[in-house]
Parts: structure tokens; sequence; C-alpha cells
């Protein structure tokens, strides 16, 4: 560089970031006091929060009564992350006079989110609507071994499934409705 | 020292008085610029807001990190010479206590009132060379040695600039003494008008342009920060320093950033001091002076950290051929046209 | 947008003639120093093992692996919707993009078209996943040369991005969105609007960085006439994507292949440089992200109503074949290579990815340069380790 810089785009740039923190710093305008809590483009975390899409892939949530242990979701999980232990039981007929049937009862139904890839397919492939997003993602936790949730925690994320939202014009695809928990 | 309230102090408790000033002014100007401008301006200038926990808006954040710079474990890597090692740091500390030796904030508040003061300031603050030099080369580690290498040439590069601009402010003043140049420049009038005084930032503004990139580079920041080079380099000649090494590093940093800051309000906006012509007693200014010092170091330091955020780092060999082809003819026309304007008006 | 002089040129090759004769005279050896593979310069983990002398690199070699995953392994075990959702990962920044030539390869041996709407939906997303890496790529490359500000604009533009691929697929980074024959689901009411909104902050942040990065002196005193490719050398190494445009080659899989994407629905330009260096990469890569708003802004209103999802099986069994389909990534040209004997799981997945290639001209393009100039070109290559590695 032997002959000295031009000096428009280094101003243009000093230009840029100036005009940035006036910005953050006055918000409404020079005229107005300053607010840079409200200028920044960051929220602060742990005192407020952002509430992510109703779609996001937060945690995954079992209603009990729908499944059947088909081990749909056990079989197609790429990590094998869901462990899943039923035995049979007789159920009471459907109309008086019929004989008993066998259910498959849940003993176990443990999802590992230190192994899940937060994919979706077991919400996808089950065919009796058991298993639900949810986009709850405060659950850290002090020990691994604590991100096994056993099938009371994950009937608890129920309460937080948002129901599904309408599509946008042209779509022709059904909303589907997310079931209304059976009081037992 | 002219009594103020009918004391009568001795040499050696006034020095004493001094030397706890210097202590408590040194890192209190790097806390005040790191606070201010590292965490907070800067941080607005990327639309974000900088630390906010520690204290009513992360006020209390430089305590929070003095307290874990110092709680670190002392460790040297097992190849590097320890001795050097572990000096650097205080070389580098040394040079930027030296600076505030002579920085005058107030009609009689100065350290040491030297009669060659800039002249002692310029040759004093070529001292952290030796400190980044031993750094890097301590350190037995490649990336350190490569930092140090390149500071040495960059620092030494720009001295020169430095030296030529200043040259310019004392021409006009007249004298090497910076208690001087201040009553120069309060007391002087520009074609009659005495209204401002003569601030040189008016009529040396190319030496002040200089003099503010000879600084940017003398600290290493960017777009001359290539020793440092955190993309590169990982923190070059710093890489291999933890703890209270590393915070010596950090607060010799912001406050040569600081004392540089003061010493170009000092030349060029008129240091402590108001205009004569506005007619502020004396009594006054022993207050108000290092108020006003500060507020005059923080529009440089603005612009410092103004600078350094927003351009990309320039090269080495670019660097050298800026300091060398480009600063030093443009100073030395500016002392050369100072000279002529001093001698015809 | 002026081509570096020859007076600049000759000024940089004299410059390393001079430092080169010094070093012959003086007749001291190289140092090694290791680049990585933990190091800020090096998108993850890719070691460089550079002989120096003094600032001069002598010869530099990348050694890659440190990130190997198994994946074309890993697909030999794992069904079609399994491997979909692995393959997210590749690519780690360019979300929707790694998903597409898989799926539209396992539908080329189906012989399933997918319908309109789900390849309108495919390219939008597409383009979104492009836009928000390269975005990443300006800021990060801004960071390289030592420029702390544009990252952090970089960052919180991308957002909006990120936002709206988050409301249709449910996540930011890897959607998992693709199915052979359509894709999963619909966009939510008002999507098109706020993405569209999204757009034009995307266009003020190409904007913002015209006038902070690019123009600045500084920013074109580090990149101009450093690390030129010339087209031929480009082609034997098989460099693709922005870095073949930047070196004036005409090539945009866009345009020039047709596969199951609707890019002939939209009017936009491919856009090349005859410099070569690594500024003409990165004014490539500006102008790809201003062009992919446009195609967005121009699918969104094109779109029509229809189903997206054509009639499959439930369970996938993809005929016995070979396919490669190849798309233009955000980095680059990435392919999928299919082998299949007609079971639950491929055969065998041959994944051609961008980066590969795109590292492998290091040790050519890295002779002679500073140590500087290395984390520039480096940076204007752009590579992602996920995608050098799998």
């Amino acid at each position: 560089m032997p002959k000295a810089p031009k000096l428009p785009g280094l101003l243009k740039g000093l230009g840029v970031t100036m005009k940035t923190a006036k910005e953050t710093m006055f918000p409404d305008g020079l005229l107005k006091p300053p607010s840079p809590v409200r200028g920044a483009a960051t929220i602060q975390y742990p005192h407020e929060k952002e509430a992510p899409t109703p779609r996001a892939r937060g945690v995954i949530s079992l209603l009990e009564e729908n499944c059947t242990s088909c081990m749909l979701c056990a079989r197609e999980c790429p990590d094998w992350c869901i462990y899943i232990e039923a035995h049979k039981t007789m159920a009471p007929p459907r109309r008086a006079g019929g004989k008993p049937r066998a259910v498959n009862a849940l003993d176990r139904f443990d999802i590992d989110y230190s192994l899940c890839m937060y994919c979706g397919i077991c919400v996808e492939v089950c065919p009796f609507e058991a298993l639900f997003w949810s986009p709850e993602y405060e659950y850290s936790e002090m020990r691994i071994a604590d991100l096994l949730h056993d099938k009371d925690r994950l009937a608890e994320w129920f309460e937080t499934v948002p129901e599904f939202e309408p599509y946008e014009t042209g779509a022709e695809v059904k909303i589907k409705k997310v079931p209304k928990k059976a009081v037992s | 020292m002219t009594p103020m309230f009918a004391l009568d102090p001795s040499y050696w408790q006034v020095t004493t008085l001094k030397g706890i000033m210097a202590l408590v002014v040194v890192p209190t100007g790097a806390a005040i610029i790191v606070f201010v401008f590292l965490f907070k301006f800067v941080s607005f200038m990327h639309s974000r807001l900088g630390p906010m926990e520690a204290g009513p808006h992360g006020s209390l954040q430089l305590i929070a990190e003095a307290g874990k710079f110092i709680q670190k474990e002392d460790i040297a890597p097992d190849a590097a010479d320890k001795r050097i090692f572990k000096l650097a740091p205080l070389i580098v500390m040394a040079s930027t206590f030296l600076i505030y030796v002579v920085i005058p904030a107030g009609p009689n508040a100065v350290l040491v009132d030297l009669p060659s003061g800039i002249y002692y300031i310029l040759a004093v603050s070529s001292l952290s060379v030796i400190g980044v030099l031993m750094a890097g080369w301590a350190s037995a580690n490649k990336y350190a040695l490569l930092g140090g290498l390149r500071a040495g040439g960059q620092l030494i590069a720009y001295e020169l600039p430095m030296v030529l601009a200043v040259l310019g402010v004392v021409i006009q003043a007249g004298t090497l003494n910076l208690q001087q140049i201040v009553l120069a420049q309060a007391n002087g009038e520009i074609f009659g008008f005495s209204g401002l005084g003569s601030p040189y930032i008016l009529t040396q503004f190319v030496a002040l342009v200089i003099f503010l990139i000879t600084i940017q580079a003398e600290l290493t920041q960017t777009p001359f920060d290539m020793p440092v080079a955190e993309s590169e380099l990982v923190a070059g000649y710093q890489v291999e320093y933890t703890g209270v090494r590393f915070l010596l590093f950090f607060l010799a940093e912001f406050s040569t950033a600081f004392g540089f800051s003061a010493i170009a309000a000092t030349l060029f906006l008129g240091g402590w001091a108001l205009p004569a012509s506005w007619g502020i007693p004396t009594v006054a200014m022993h207050f108000a002076g290092p108020a006003i010092l500060l507020g005059k170091t923080m529009i440089f330091c603005l612009f410092i950290f103004w600078v350094r955020f927003s351009f990309p780092r320039l090269r080495e060999d670019q660097l050298q051929k800026f300091a060398w082809k480009v600063l030093i003819p443009i100073a030395l026309a500016n002392i050369m046209v100072t000279a002529v304007l001093k001698v015809a008006f | 947008m002026t081509a570096i002089s020859d007076r600049q040129k000759l000024a940089y090759v004299a410059a390393q003639a001079s430092d080169a004769r010094v070093n012959l005279e003086l007749e001291t050896g190289g140092m090694i120093l290791n680049i990585g593979p933990q190091h800020p310069a090096t998108h993850g983990t890719l070691r460089i093992v550079a002989k120096l002398d003094g600032e001069q690199v002598l010869h530099a070699e990348p050694m890659m692996g440190y990130m190997h995953r198994g994946y074309e392994k890993l697909t030999e075990v794992r069904t079609y919707p399994q491997v979909t959702t692995l393959i997210n990962r590749i690519d780690w920044v360019g979300s929707f993009a790694n998903e597409v030539p898989f799926i539209l390869a396992a539908e080329q041996l189906m012989g399933i078209e997918a319908p309109l709407r789900a390849q309108y939906i495919r390219t939008i997303l597409f383009e979104m996943g492009r836009i928000a890496n390269i975005i990443l790529f300006l800021g990060d490359m801004a960071v390289q040369l030592g420029a702390l500000t544009p990252i952090f604009y970089a960052f919180r533009d991308r957002e909006y991005v990120l936002n709206q691929i988050e409301a249709v697929t449910g996540g930011r980074f890897h959607p998992n969105f693709d199915r052979i024959g359509g894709v999963k689901d619909d966009f939510p009411k008002g999507w098109i609007e706020d993405s569209l909104s999204a757009m034009v902050k995307v266009r003020e942040f190409c904007d913002q960085m015209e006038d902070l990065l690019m123009g600045s002196e500084i920013f074109q005193a580090r990149t101009r006439g450093i690390g030129v490719i010339p087209p031929d050398v480009a082609q034997q190494f098989g460099l693709s994507g922005a870095n073949a445009r930047a070196s004036g080659i005409d090539w945009d899989l866009r345009r020039d292949s047709n596969v199951g994407l609707v890019y002939g629905d939209a009017d936009w330009k491919v856009w090349t440089h005859p410099d070569g260096d690594s500024f003409a990469r990165f004014w490539v890569r500006l102008q790809e992200t201003r062009e992919a708003t446009s195609i967005v802004d121009q699918l969104l209103g094109s779109i029509k109503g229809g189903p997206i999802m054509a009639k499959v099986p439930r369970i996938i069994k993809v005929p016995e074949g070979e396919a490669y389909v190849a798309t233009e990534n955000p980095l680059g040209e990435m392919g999928y290579y299919i082998v299949s004997k007609g079971d639950l799981t491929p055969f065998r997945v041959k994944i051609r990815t961008a980066s590969f290639n795109n590292v492998s001209i290091t040790p050519w393009l890295l002779r002679g340069v500073y140590v500087p100039d290395i984390v520039t070109i480096l940076g204007s290559l752009y590579f992602i380790l996920g995608d050098i590695d799998r």
C-alpha cells in the first residue's frame, strides 16, 4: 500500500458502527432518554425468556392411554433411546356379553434425553397418536442419569403440548388435534 | 509546592502521597475505560448489552474479573525460561507507570514536573517493547514467538511517526514541558480571538491524526494488532500467560491507553485547563482540573475503541509500509509547515 | 468492483521473491508450525502443518479426519428416514440443504416425483439454508481478518432466518423435514408474511456488510490478490460452488441440472467474478445472498396450493439400483450416490461433499504466502469440518 488510503470506505465503516451504537442506546431517538435494554438485540435470559415457536422440538410427551406398546417408536429411533417394557393383561370386553380382550399394559416407557437426537421419527411413526412434541426446553439436570425421563415425567409434559396451528392458505393438509387426556 | 490549606508538608510526605496517588490512578484509569468502553460502548456497537449480572449494569464485573485472575494457579510452561517469563509483564507494567509520572492534572497536580516532559514520555514508552519481546521469546511457544517478533517490528516502526507528530506541537508551543504546553494552549489566542484559547487540535490537526494512529499501533489495537492477532496467533505473545501475569498485561494495555489518551488530551485539547479568557480562578482549577482532564481523555479513548472495533487488521508488511512510507513523510511535512508558520506569525 | 491491477499483483510477487532471496542467503531451516486442530481460524478441527520460513510458508498440508464420524458406514445400517435425520448433521450450518440430494436420489430410484407444492417448499427452505450459511460466512471471514463487529451483526440477522426455519420444521439447525415423496408438513399461518420481512432484514444486513467491510480499504488490501485460483486449477481440484464461480467458471447446478427443485420458476442470475482471489469469493457470496432472498421472495409470491406428499408406502423399501444426485449446496456441490439392493436400508451411500475438494487445494494455494494470508485464504474458501470429514 504505497499510497495513502482513500478515506471514504473507512469512514463509512465507522459510521455503521456508530449508528448501531446509537440505535442500541437510544432506541426512541436522541431526544428521549437512553434505554439500551430495549434497544439491544439480545434478551437477558434468566430474567426474560423468549417463547419458541409452537412447532419447536423441545421435549416429547407421552399420552399413556393411547400407547399399545407396538414398539414402532423404539425400533425406528436412530439412537435406540426409547426403552419400553410391557406385559399382556386382560381388559374387560367392549360390550356386555363379549370376550375379555388381551391388551398390552405399559410397565416402563423411558426416553433417554442424553441420547435423543430430537429428530421426531418416533412422534411421526406412532400409529396411535401417543407421542407429542412440546416446545419446553428447560430441563437441564446436574446428573446425566436424571435425563432419563420415565413414564410419569413424560406424562407431565403433556400439559405443555400446544394445539396444532392452522396452516397457510393453499395447504391441503388437515389440521391434527391433540387429544384430551381422559380423566382417570 | 505552594501550601494550599496552610499546611507545610515535608518532601517525603509529599512524595509518598504522590506515589499512592499514582498507584491508585493507574489501575482506576484502566478500570474506567475497560468498563465504559470495552464492556459497554463496544457492546452497544454490537447491538448487545455486555455484562449485566454483576452489579447494576455490570459495573462490578471488573472486581469479579480481577478476583478470577488472582485466584488462578501460577503456572509457567516447562520449557520456558522462568526468570524472563516472570519478569516480562513487570517490565511492561513499569513502562506504563513511568508514563503517568509527568502528566499534569491540575495547576500543581503533577508527580514530577520535568522540563523535558514529552521527551521523557516518548523515551520511556519504548520500554514496553523489551517486555513484549521477552514475553514472546521466553514462552517457548511458536505462536508467542511470532507474536513477539511482530510486536518488536511494529512498536519500533511506529515510534518514529509518534515523535515527529509530537514535534509539531512542541515547535508551536516552544517548550517540551507538559505543564507549559497546557498553559500555552490556555493562554494563547487564534489570530487575536482568545475566546477558545489556542487548542492545538485546530492548528495541528494532521499531527493529531498521526498521533492517534500511532498510539493505536503502540497499544497493538486493531487495525494494528498483528502481535495479538486473535484469530491467528491466539493472543500472540500473551498466549502462555494466565492469572495475575495476564492481568498485568491486560492492565498495562488499558492503562497505557488511558495514559496516552491523557497525553493526547494534554497536547491537543489543552489538558486540565480551560481557556484563560473565561476567567476561572486557579483555586477552582485545583479541583476541576482532574475532572476536565478525565472528560477530554474519554473523548480520545472513544476514538481508540471506535476504530478498534470497526476495522479489520492490517498485515504486518502493509503495517510497516504504512508507517514508513506514509506516516513519516506526512509528519515531516507537518513539521516543516509548522516551523515556517511559527516563524511567519 | 475493479479487478486487481497488474501493479498490485507484481508488488505482491516481488515482496515474496525478495523474502525468498533473503531466506536463501541466510539458509535458515524452516519452522514447523502446527495450526490446529484447536485453533480459532480453522472452522473446526482441521489441522494444517505449515513449514514456515520467517513469516512465509514454504509448504502447508492439511490433515483432515479429526472429525470423522463414519457417516457412510452408519447409513448401511439405518433406514431411509433415519438416514435423513443423520445427514442433517454433515454441513451443520446449511440445515435443510443436506437432506435434499439424498431424498432426491431415493425418489429417483423409487420413480416418485414430489408434488409441486412440496418442491416449492423444498426450494424455499433450501435457499433459506443457503442464506443462513452464507451470512455466517460473511461474519466469520471478518473475524478471521480481525474485524470483530460484523460477526455480531451476522448472528443477529441470522436469527430471523433461523426462526423462520424453526417455525416450519421445529428445528433451527437440523430440520429433518424432507421425506421421500414430499415434505413432512405445511407452512403455519402467517409464515409467508414473516419470511418476507425476514428477507428484508437480510438485505439490510448485506448492505451493512458492504459499507462496513467490503468498502473498507483495509479489507481490500488484505483480500485483493490473495489466494488467486486460476480457473483451470480450480477445475482440476474439483472446486465447486462460490469458490469456482469466483474464479470465473460459470457453473451453477441450480440452473444447469434438472432435479426436483423449482429454480426455473424464479428469475435469478448466477454471479461470477473474474479475479479468483479472496475478495472475489467474498463478493460472490455476498451477491448470492441477495439473489437467494430474491428467489425466496419470488417463490413465496408464486406458490400455489396443493398436496405436499405423494403416495408412498408406509414402510419405504427402495427398489434395486443406483442413483447419484448432486445439488448446489451453500458450500458447493454436494451429492449422494445411493446403491440399493431393495432393502429397508441402503446398501452403500457415497457422500460427495464440497468442502473436501475445497480444502484439497490448500497445499497448492498456500505456497509462499504469509502467515496472516493463510487465515484469509482458509476463511475465504469456507469449509465446514463436518462437511470435510463426515
